[in-house]
């Protein structure tokens, strides 16, 4: 007996759309049956997990400021996905960003006016933007392969980061602590409705709007998707490849940048050694499970952002470790992947005497 | 789907009935940088915290969240905890620093308390110990039970209070043996057990034949217990990790202090404070001396006298790195100095990262 994945000829438009959702209920399954097992009433956990943050404006809020960086650069890295470039480097790209961002309010501490702001957000854009050229030059250039570069220039970021806050951009009234001064007003993004969120929030869905219909509806986004599906034919319609690898690290990059300094500026107000929990890479799982759609970015972005602040929920809430969360959330992960899985293929069950005579040699 | 959603109304009635239910007096609240399960630091917070329930019973109920990252996620972990009705919360790593202070602006009938950082406000006090009277006392037994003459170090993050330990614990070395050589790995994390075992490796195999860290976890004494040599407990007592290789272990005791504070909340007699206090109030304490003879112990002990009798390892004659002189002798440096510490002592094998 051997189970094989055979490609299924037609998708089910109705599966595709169901499938998220019955990742979510098996997800909520699978938890109740985790908080049973941990001896918490499963009923309380569910709720503590998946509702309560969406029952209070606070957490709510708290939810949404932790997707909005989720949901910015994993539109870029859409882009880039959809084109056939492999950046995983975006967790680099946000914190040059960050630096770049930062270089006015750090360095300059009493450039404070109305400019202030914009310009911390376009360096922010162009910081991230030339990290992002690196891997992005090296493959047109050399052929090299981005998702090794790009990923290797993540650790030279975080320690260039480490080296400015503990050296040179160190806070001076800061007993040598590792950390920058703290942003003056005119440096700090402005918060908007209750005060967990901050304009970045209204930044992030609007560009991501954008890129929705510039994908959807413009000539560039159709050259984005047809070199990503056969750059043959791209070719001949007289779309460059490198051209196209610049420009979708630049954006990229460019937007993780922005995340970055939206991040310094309008949460931390200051650079410290570490500023990101990974929003880098979380992206890369945001951007597919919102099918590199940036309309189902915004929304996986959400869902994810939820597993966290719920998370933290039942762990203040009914004092189990942060390990279940982890696990909830790989399983939302492992669900999401696997109904996807069967919306492509279907499985078939095969016995060893009769695949032989058949002289089929698929044994993958 | 409907009975889910049956489900989940008669949680939230659960709940409601549960909040109202409550009885406890004080919420008392900790935020906690790695996992409770971590055997060092954070481990020693959450028995700081299980003795407050053991000490007031109904009266008090606490909740903790662990693992919590020092960046973006910190603010909201603590906003959360001021939120859902803490009266006090414990911020228990030094990157809380400006969460705290931020949140606590927001929420000025919440005390919060911060650990090992600098910046106090009126419903904030901080708190501390002096770890590096235990540093001391184990850089004399390092400098009498090596045999190479060489200790390695493995630091966490180029901090006053890391600084202040390499430097405490290389001043009870040559108050010993004055050839006494340190090796400093700067590993740039709290809780790595991996990275931690990887650099206790690296430094055995440089010669260092002890082994103490500033970091969370029981790796590299159990590399130190593997490979033959020996090594300290941080922050809590390791022994069951290296029952062949610990000497001792410095034990951050935070129960006194936690117990304390939730009552002064209970009496209605909290103020914002700096608390740093170290092994006379018993808030450092040494684990039972192991695997030495007994003159070092005695050696031990008697150092361990003379610091709760009021004695300070800081005392000169104290000569920096490079030579110039940061104590004379029999002066004693204040304390702004020791908690803003960023020079080696003379004979650190090691570059200060800058």
């Amino acid at each position: 007996m051997r189970i094989e994945l055979v490609k299924r000829k037609e998708h089910s438009e109705l599966m595709s759309l169901m499938s998220p959702l019955i990742a979510v209920g098996l997800t909520a399954l699978s938890a109740a049956i985790i908080f049973a097992i941990s001896g918490v009433n499963p009923a309380l956990g569910l709720y503590k997990f998946f509702i309560e943050p969406l029952t209070e404006q606070w957490s709510l809020e708290a939810t949404i400021e932790k997707a909005t960086p989720l949901i910015l650069i994993g539109c870029g890295l859409a882009v880039c996905y959809l084109s056939n470039n492999w950046n995983i480097g975006a967790e680099g790209q946000f914190v040059v960003g960050a630096m770049f961002g930062s270089i006015l309010p750090v360095m300059f501490p009493s450039f404070e006016n109305s400019l202030t702001l914009p310009l911390m957000l376009i360096s922010g854009v162009i910081g991230g933007a030339l990290w992002a050229m690196i891997p992005a030059l090296l493959k047109t250039r050399f052929n090299t392969n981005e998702i090794l570069t790009s990923l290797m220039l993540v650790y030279v970021a975080g320690l260039l980061l480490d080296y400015l806050v503990r050296g040179p951009w160190r806070d001076p009234d800061g007993f040598n602590f590792p950390e920058s001064r703290i942003f003056s007003d005119a440096a700090t993004l402005p918060d908007v409705f209750g005060g967990m969120m901050s304009l970045a929030t209204p930044i992030t869905i609007i560009i991501a709007l954008v890129l929705a219909l510039v994908l959807a509806k413009t000539i560039k986004g159709f050259e984005i998707r047809v070199m990503g599906e056969s750059p043959r034919a791209g070719s001949f319609a007289g779309f460059s490849a490198k051209r196209l690898t610049i420009f979708s690290f630049a954006l990229a990059g460019g937007l993780a940048g922005l995340a970055g300094t939206m991040v310094v500026s309008g949460s931390l107000n200051q650079l410290l050694p570490s500023i990101s929990p990974g929003y880098g890479f979380t992206a890369i799982i945001v951007a597919f499970l919102g099918r590199l759609n940036p309309i189902g970015i915004i929304i996986a972005g959400f869902v994810l952002a939820l597993s966290y602040i719920g998370g933290e929920g039942v762990q203040s809430g009914l004092g189990v470790s942060n390990k279940i969360a982890s696990v909830i959330q790989g399983l939302l992960l492992f669900y999401v992947l696997a109904c996807d899985t069967l919306i492509l293929y279907r499985i078939r069950m095969v016995s060893r005497r009769a695949a032989n005579p058949a002289g089929e040699v698929s044994h993958v | 789907m409907k009975s889910l959603l049956k489900a989940t109304v008669a949680a939230a009635a659960f709940l409601a009935a549960g909040t109202a239910a409550n009885a406890a007096d004080v919420k008392a609240c900790f935020v906690y940088v790695g996992p409770v399960g971590d055997f060092g630091w954070t481990y020693q917070h959450d028995q700081g915290r299980l003795a407050v329930v053991e000490h007031f019973g109904d009266k008090v109920e606490t909740a903790f969240l662990e693992s919590v990252a020092e960046g973006p996620d910190a603010e909201r972990a603590i906003e959360r905890f001021a939120r859902e009705g803490c009266d006090i919360i414990f911020t228990t790593s030094f990157g809380y620093m400006n969460p705290t202070i931020k949140v606590a602006k927001k929420f000025p009938d919440v005390k919060f308390e911060h650990a090992t950082g600098y910046k106090t406000a009126d419903n904030v006090a901080t708190y501390n110990s002096k770890f590096h009277q235990g540093r001391y006392i184990i850089g004399q037994v390092a400098a009498k039970q090596s045999k190479s003459g060489v200790a390695g170090y493995i630091a966490s993050f180029p901090i006053p209070e890391v600084i202040a330990g390499i430097n405490a614990f290389m001043l009870g070395a040559q108050s010993v043996n004055p050839d006494f050589q340190l090796k400093v790995v700067w590993v740039n994390t709290w809780f790595d057990p991996g990275k931690e075992a990887d650099a206790a490796k690296a430094l055995i195999d440089q010669g260092a034949d002890i082994i103490t860290q500033h970091t969370d976890s029981t790796a590299p004494l159990q590399v130190a217990q593997e490979r033959g040599v020996h090594g300290f407990g941080q922050a809590s007592d390791m022994v069951a990790f290296a029952p062949d290789a610990q000497y001792t272990a410095i034990i951050d005791d935070w129960a006194p202090y936690y117990i304390h504070r939730v009552q002064d909340v209970l009496d209605g007699t909290w103020e914002s404070h700096s608390s740093w206090e170290g092994l006379a109030e018993k808030h450092v304490v040494m684990a039972p001396y192991t695997n030495l003879p007994a003159d070092v112990v005695e050696m031990a002990k008697a150092t361990e006298a003379k610091i709760v009798g009021g004695w300070e390892p800081f005392t000169g004659p104290i000569t920096k790195q490079d030579g110039t002189v940061a104590a004379e002798d029999g002066v004693r440096l204040d304390d702004g100095a020791i908690l803003g510490m960023n020079w080696y002592v003379k004979g650190v094998d090691d570059q200060l990262p800058q």
